[in-house]
């Protein structure tokens, strides 16, 4: 015997939209159970992991700081997919545009304007754009395969980082320690509302999600963008370049990337470090899956993946579970999500082989 | 469905129970933590100083920690949740939390916070460090004494001045038995990565170093060394369980004392800035038995051990030469702890160049 999933013929519309709520209900069970066989008290759990980083305004706030950076790489990367171009590397281009868009912060950071902060934002989108480029160059004109190419520069950019906060950009004020100068006011992301520490890069993921949610519904390029991640042979009978749509959605990709890199830099950590990213890069993979390829999906999913780091901090104070558990939590949500999301398109097959069944019958 | 309800059912009967006693006089005092508890180095070896502050204190005070804390923005937030949930007293355990540790002060001036390695204080944050650089000395001996071949492995973090002092302070050591002593060091760029250490480990190995040292925060160098059969020392926790025939000693961090001297204070409403940098004579580091080594070797590391402790030995005493060969403390001068805390050079002796 064995499992096969075969593509269903029809998506039932109504369990498209129900998905995520079963998902979520199954996930609250089986986490629910989970508590319990710890020993912990499973609603404590669950009301700290989902409600309790929502019920407090500073709370709010860190949830839109952690969240911003994932939906604004998530949102490039689901052009990127959509157009059926794997840029696996949005972490290096994350870097390079924080590296980009620093340079004048720390290399000049004499110079204070207004127009300090309007510049480091394009330039982190040039340095993102720039490094993703790279991928796009390889797979456009020497047919290199981009998941390997933009995840190895991944490793690039995070040694050059490493080796420019230790060597050239090193605090001369910072006692060897290897950190930039912090940023001057001039160069630092303001806050959008007096009562907490969200920053404009809230801001931009939420507007870069509703322009490429308008790109993709209602333009031409949208549309040339599904029809080339479907079929590039039927694309290239309406006119369209495959190649053409390589550069563009690396480039838009690299672009969000970095500009989510800068953001970062400049309205949360205010100087380069040797690691500025704990992996956000790789993370807006999951969410734009779990957003389903669409922006506005992207910004739900950007929100609750954030949700689940806040909760599992709050769980392990207020209910005292391990660190670990709140990731086994985790995991528990996006298998629920992401099996849910797969059975709408595929129905599970037992297939029992004859043959095989009455050999092994025989050998018995 | 069903199972649901059952699960809610049974669930809002436990919650009952859960929401009758808490101690509402008891102060809180609270950890981060940049690795998990259960490490086996850095981060275990100060939640075993939570423990001893539970241990002594738990009458007056409850502790809290969050661990696996990244260093950045996320550690701003763990902070300030801590702080938000009404922790009196916050340690912060890991160097690069100093900006979020000075932030969110800030913030909250009526919390106070001590950053443990760093240097920035401000009236609300006071720091803490260990002189580990004491019991490296006493390693550079050992390792003079033990290496057949004269030459030991490092494992090093990252080049900021508490490694670098440590490299030192384990060549000025070895150097006093043996002045032409060498080591070999490998940056491996992290403070808890098994996989990267083990592999720093085995390349030291295969370059022909019969002793391994580590300034990292895993085991992983320990069962290398256990495994090609040489011997290593341990850090941050006595790591001996993971070498039992490899490990000579160890450097174990014993915060547990601090702890509990820092929250009496602030119990008592005394708490005041500073910034403290104890060594082995304060119990905040202490040495794990001097194991698998000859009588004599051991009798030399106690003698060592205890004119440290006394204070009639300073590791970083004169005469001494940087490692381009100019000068740096004459015959019998000592170095000031300015100069130990900014230390970007390595002394003579060091064969490696210092990451630029």
């Amino acid at each position: 015997m064995r499992i096969e999933l075969e593509k269903r013929a029809k998506v039932s519309t109504l369990f498209s939209i129900l998905s995520p709520f079963i998902a979520f209900l199954l996930t609250i069970v089986f986490g629910g159970i989970m508590f319990a066989l710890l020993g912990k008290n499973p609603v404590m759990a669950l009301y700290s992991f989902f409600v309790e980083p929502l019920s407090e305004v500073w709370s709010l706030h860190e949830l839109a700081i952690k969240a911003a950076p994932l939906i604004l790489i998530a949102v490039g990367l689901s052009v990127c997919f959509r157009s059926n171009n794997w840029n696996i590397g949005a972490e290096g281009q994350f870097i390079m545009g924080a590296i980009a868009g620093s340079i004048l912060p720390v290399v000049f950071y004499d110079w204070q304007s207004p127009l300090v902060l309007p510049l480091m934002m394009l330039m982190g989108m040039l340095g993102g754009a720039l490094f993703a480029a790279i991928p796009a160059f390889l797979k456009a004109h020497m047919n290199t395969n981009e998941i390997l190419t933009s995840l190895m520069l991944v490793y690039v950019a995070q040694l050059f980082l490493d080796w420019l906060v230790r060597g050239p950009w090193r605090n001369p004020g910072g006692m060897n320690f290897p950190e930039t100068r912090t940023f001057a006011v001039d160069a630092i992301l303001p806050e959008m509302i007096a009562s907490g520490r969200t920053h404009w890069g809230f801001a931009f993921a939420i507007i870069a999600a509703v322009l490429v949610w308008f790109m993709m519904r209602y333009t031409l390029k949208g549309f040339e963008i599904s029809v080339l991640g479907q079929s590039e042979r039927a694309g290239r009978f309406a006119g369209f370049s495959s190649r053409r749509m390589i550069w563009f959605s690396m480039l838009l990709s690299g672009a969000f990337a970095g500009l989510a890199g800068i953001s970062e830099v400049s309205g949360a950590i205010q100087q380069l470090r040797p690691v500025i990213s704990p992996g956000y890069g790789f993370t807006a993979i999951i969410v734009a899956f779990l957003g389903r390829l669409n922006p506005l999906g992207i910004v739900a999913a950007g929100l609750v993946l954030a949700l689940t780091y806040l909760g599992g901090e709050a769980a392990q104070l207020s209910i005292g579970v391990s660190e670990k558990v709140t990731r086994v939590f985790q995991g528990l949500l996006l298998f629920f999500v992401l099996s849910c999301d797969t059975l709408i398109h595929y129905r599970i097959k037992l297939i029992f082989d004859r043959l095989t069944a009455t050999t092994s019958e025989g050998s018995r | 469905m069903k199972k649901l309800l059952l699960v809610l059912a049974s669930t809002t009967a436990a919650i009952g129970f859960a929401t009758g006693a808490s101690a509402q006089e008891k102060a809180k005092i609270c950890f981060v933590y940049v690795g998990a508890k259960t490490d086996g180095g850095w981060t275990q070896a100060h939640d075993i100083g939570r423990q001893e502050l539970e241990k002594a204190l738990g009458d007056k005070i409850e502790t809290q920690y969050l661990e696996s804390v990244p260093e950045g923005p996320d550690a701003e937030r763990a902070i300030e949740r801590l702080a938000r949930s009404g922790c009196g007293l916050i340690f912060t355990t890991s160097f690069g939390f100093m900006d979020a540790t000075i932030k969110i002060a800030q913030k909250f001036p009526d919390v106070k916070f001590e950053h443990a390695t760093g240097y920035k204080t401000a009236p609300n944050v006071a720091t803490y460090n260990s002189r580990f650089y004491e019991g490296r000395y006493i390693q550079g001996q050992i390792a003079a004494k033990m290496s057949q071949k004269g030459v030991a492995g490092y494992i090093a973090s990252f080049p900021i001045p508490e490694v670098v002092m440590g490299i030192n302070s384990f060549v000025i050591g070895a150097r006093s038995v043996n002045p032409d002593f060498k080591i070999k060091v490998v940056w491996a760029n992290t403070w808890f990565d098994p996989g990267k250490e083990a592999d720093a480990a085995k390349a030291l190995v295969d370059q022909g170093v019969d002793i391994l040292t580590q300034h990292t925060d895993t085991t992983a160098p320990m069962q290398v060394a256990a495994e090609r059969g040489i011997k290593a020392f341990g850090q941050a926790s006595d790591m001996i369980k993971a070498g039992p025939e490899t490990q000579l000693t160890a450097i174990v961090d014993t915060w547990g004392a601090y702890y509990i001297k820092r929250t009496q204070a602030f119990l008592d409403g005394k708490w005041e800035t500073t910034s403290s940098w104890d060594g082995l004579k304060d119990g905040i580091l202490t040495m794990a038995p001097y194991t698998n080594m000859p009588d004599d070797v051991k009798k030399l590391a106690e003698e060592t051990e205890a004119k440290i402790k006394s204070g009639e030995l300073k590791p970083f005493t004169g005469p001494l030469k940087k490692q381009d060969g100019s000068e740096w403390l004459a015959a019998g001068a000592s170095s000031d702890d300015g100069t130990l805390l900014g230390m970007n050079f390595y002394v003579e002796g060091v064969d490696d160049q210092l990451p630029k």
